[in-house]
């Protein structure tokens, strides 16, 4: 009992965390795709634009350990493609040729990258030998023979970053406002109130997609990939402002904000050091369960083809080579990007459920 | 009572006031105008057309005025009922929105009724049979929804319709009935198709009711009304209908007004996914073609859908709950 009395509230919080199982899975899952993505150009197995005409709209291909004869392999391999047109329906078959193995390597050499920039090297995590007649696309290919799940990792990059940027904006914007309405009261905060109302009522996704169609064509993919985060998180702001203000506005009587205003602290000192802190766990977990928000939006935005535009690689682009029937029925794999979205968005969701709980170290036990 | 609702009314002109400038600086934000655009096309097709004459075009779309009186213009004609013409389509807005606005609302109103219809009964049992299997079952199914873009909804239902169905998902009619007049066959055949956009766009909206349908009864079985009137013998389930339920039911009125916007936000993308002729399709397309006009409208009527349905909830909600009546007047 007595070494409980010496545990912070911040150990408390993170004990409180480390019992929430799904939010440990989350969390883990979270830190799983984000260094996928910070490592995209080593991991994937080829370059985002690099094509493989021999097997265009290629199917997801088997990851085989036993080869035909029934013979266990210790190393892992995949077999080529042989393409063939179905006499009856006209359509592309691709079948296995089990007459070659490919064995899969670690540390093969392939397209040349600059790693963040930095690092040029050709070596990627995984694949089969350059030069032979092998390739390695275990999530299939697009129309154009690029790989999917290399192209995946590269979306990954723009997606994940775009909601944690936004993110951010959004948090900026929203302590700002229901900071300065909640505190000062009176006239500015029913401005703000107002302001709040109306944003809430237009529906946001037709205005996210004007706004963005408004952005030029002309400018570079990184000037638009910052004009749609900006967009994202300039309507997003109003929950989070109203959540702070509620706060602000009962911490404002409480003993420790009058006795600091008494002292003679400034009102930015006052919001800052005294009060800001006692509910930063609270915008914490706010702006976790806002992330998904924001790459739902940048994924809708970029699927109807006004929000990132090709060659910018993010999932929404990626889906939308999935947009009509045909490509739907022929080539399902091209779904496979919004796995990845489904995945990322409930692992925020219950790391957010778990910061929650775990923000309030003192509440009932679960 | 009258008195909430007529000032109710008058609070709705400064927001729909706000809005309208809001939309009309959005639409004024490409470069370029109609004018631009008429004669680009023109120019393309070879026609050179006069400084003077341009200037008289320049007129007639009142683009030689100041922004204010522009804006003033637009909302003008916007109130009376008109609201331009479309280059696009080289029709009236008017014709292209009406035909449209009707299967949104018909869709958007066909989600929130299914989103309730499903999810209220759910959290209700959620909350009774707290951390049972099926709690945890609705719960995970729940998170899937919320987690699953709209659209992509849309894709997987497609691609099961075709693998597991052998049908065509998409469209509202069927082609014998798409161009045909009204009538008993035609309605039939829409209650065919219209099923899939609902449910499609209900998805989004149904883990958030769930949860906090669950949350409020589980606040509400806690108090110790509830465990009195079990004490006295009440029916379990008469119990439950009669007084937890009726209070955590309350703030759902007032959510509709939240609810509608993400509603009409999902039928924007849902009806480009599966082809439906609703407003969505239609804005982007314009949007697209930067077709300001019809964006702008298209816009500006969402937005007034939303702020009337915000104000129903309020005056329903004031109709249910005497406290909010009294507090008010």
């Amino acid at each position: 009992m007595n070494d409980l009395e010496h545990i912070s509230p911040r150990r408390l919080a993170w004990l409180r965390f480390r019992r929430h199982r799904l939010a440990m899975t989350g969390g883990s899952i979270l830190i799983v795709l984000y260094v996928l993505a910070l490592l995209c150009e080593f991991i994937s197995p080829y370059g985002p634009e690099q094509r493989n005409v021999r097997a265009l709209n290629a199917p997801p291909m088997n990851v085989h350990f036993f080869d035909e004869e029934g013979q266990f392999h210790i190393r892992a391999f995949v077999y080529s493609y042989d393409l063939t047109i179905n006499p009856d329906t006209w359509m592309r078959e691709y079948r296995e040729n089990t007459s070659t193995r490919y064995p899969l390597q670690f540390f093969v050499e392939g397209e040349p990258y600059e790693l963040w920039g930095l690092i040029a090297s050709s070596r990627h995590l995984i694949g089969v030998e350059v030069g032979g007649q092998g390739y390695f696309h275990w999530l299939g290919t697009d129309s154009l023979g690029r790989d999917m799940f290399s192209r995946i990792l590269y979306g990954s990059r723009v997606s994940l970053s775009i909601g944690v940027i936004g993110v951010v904006l959004t948090l900026f914007l929203g302590v700002l406002f229901g900071g300065f309405a909640g505190y000062l009261g009176g006239v500015i905060d029913s401005a703000v109130q107002r302001c709040i109302e109306v944003l809430q009522s237009i529906p946001t996704l037709p205005l996210w997609m004007a706004l963005s169609a408004a952005l030029p064509t002309t400018w570079s993919p990184l000037t638009t990939y910052f004009g749609v985060t900006i967009i994202l998180s300039l309507f997003g702001w109003t929950t989070l402002a109203r959540q702070v203000r509620g706060r602000f506005l009962s911490m404002r009587g409480e003993d420790f904000v009058v006795a600091a205003r008494l002292i003679g602290a400034s009102d930015t000192r006052i919001v800052f050091r005294h009060m800001l802190p006692s509910f930063s766990s609270h915008i914490i977990t706010t702006a976790t369960l806002a992330v998904p928000a924001m790459i739902l939006g940048e994924t809708a935005l970029s699927f109807l083809g006004i929000g990132l535009r090709p060659p910018v690689v993010s999932w929404g682009v990626l889906l939308q080579q999935a947009q009509n029937y045909q490509v739907i029925v022929m080539t399902p794999w091209l779904m496979l990007p919004g796995a990845f979205i489904v995945v990322t968005v409930i692992a925020f969701n219950l790391l957010g459920d778990g910061l929650r709980d775990a923000a309030d170290p003192y509440g009932s036990a679960r | 009572m009258k008195r909430y609702i007529l000032r109710r009314l008058l609070g709705m002109i400064p927001t729909l006031a706000v809005i309208s400038v809001i939309v009309f600086v959005v639409i004024q934000l490409p470069p370029g105008d109609i004018v631009t655009a008429t004669l680009e096309q023109l120019a393309s097709s070879g026609v050179d057309m006069s400084d003077e004459r341009i200037q008289n075009m320049r007129a007639q779309y009142n683009l030689d005025q100041p922004l204010p009186i522009q804006y003033l213009y637009w909302i003008g004609n916007f109130i009376t009922g008109d609201m331009g013409f479309s280059y696009l389509y080289a029709r009236p807005v008017n014709e292209l929105v009406w035909e449209r606005l009707g299967y949104t609302f018909l869709i958007s109103v066909g989600a929130l009724i299914f989103t309730w219809l499903l999810a209220l009964p759910i959290g209700i049992y959620s909350a009774v049979r707290q951390y049972s299997v099926a709690d945890y079952t609705f719960t995970t199914i729940g998170l899937l929804g919320l987690a699953t873009p709209n659209f992509l909804i849309a894709l997987v239902l497609m691609y099961l319709g075709h693998s597991w169905f052998g049908i065509s998902v998409g469209g509202l009619f069927s082609p014998e009935y798409l161009n045909a007049p009204w009538s008993w066959g035609k309605f039939l055949d829409l209650l065919t198709h219209i099923w899939i956009p609902i449910i499609v766009v209900g998805t989004s909206g149904m883990a958030i009711t769930m949860r906090l349908m669950r949350a409020n009864l589980l606040d509400e079985l806690q108090k110790p009304y509830v465990t009195t009137a079990r004490a006295k013998g009440v029916p379990p389930f008469k119990l439950l209908m009669k007084y937890p339920v009726r209070i955590a039911i309350n703030p759902f009125i007032s959510t509709i007004g939240l609810l509608l916007p993400a509603l009409l936000s999902g039928d924007a993308i849902v009806g480009v996914v599966l082809n439906l002729p609703t407003t969505g399709p239609l804005l982007v397309q314009s949007l697209i073609s930067q077709d300001m006009y019809l964006a702008g409208s298209l816009i500006m009527l969402l937005s007034v859908l939303t702020v009337i349905g915000m104000l129903l909830s309020d005056l329903l909600l004031a109709w249910v709950d005497p406290r909010i009546r009294y507090e008010r007047s």
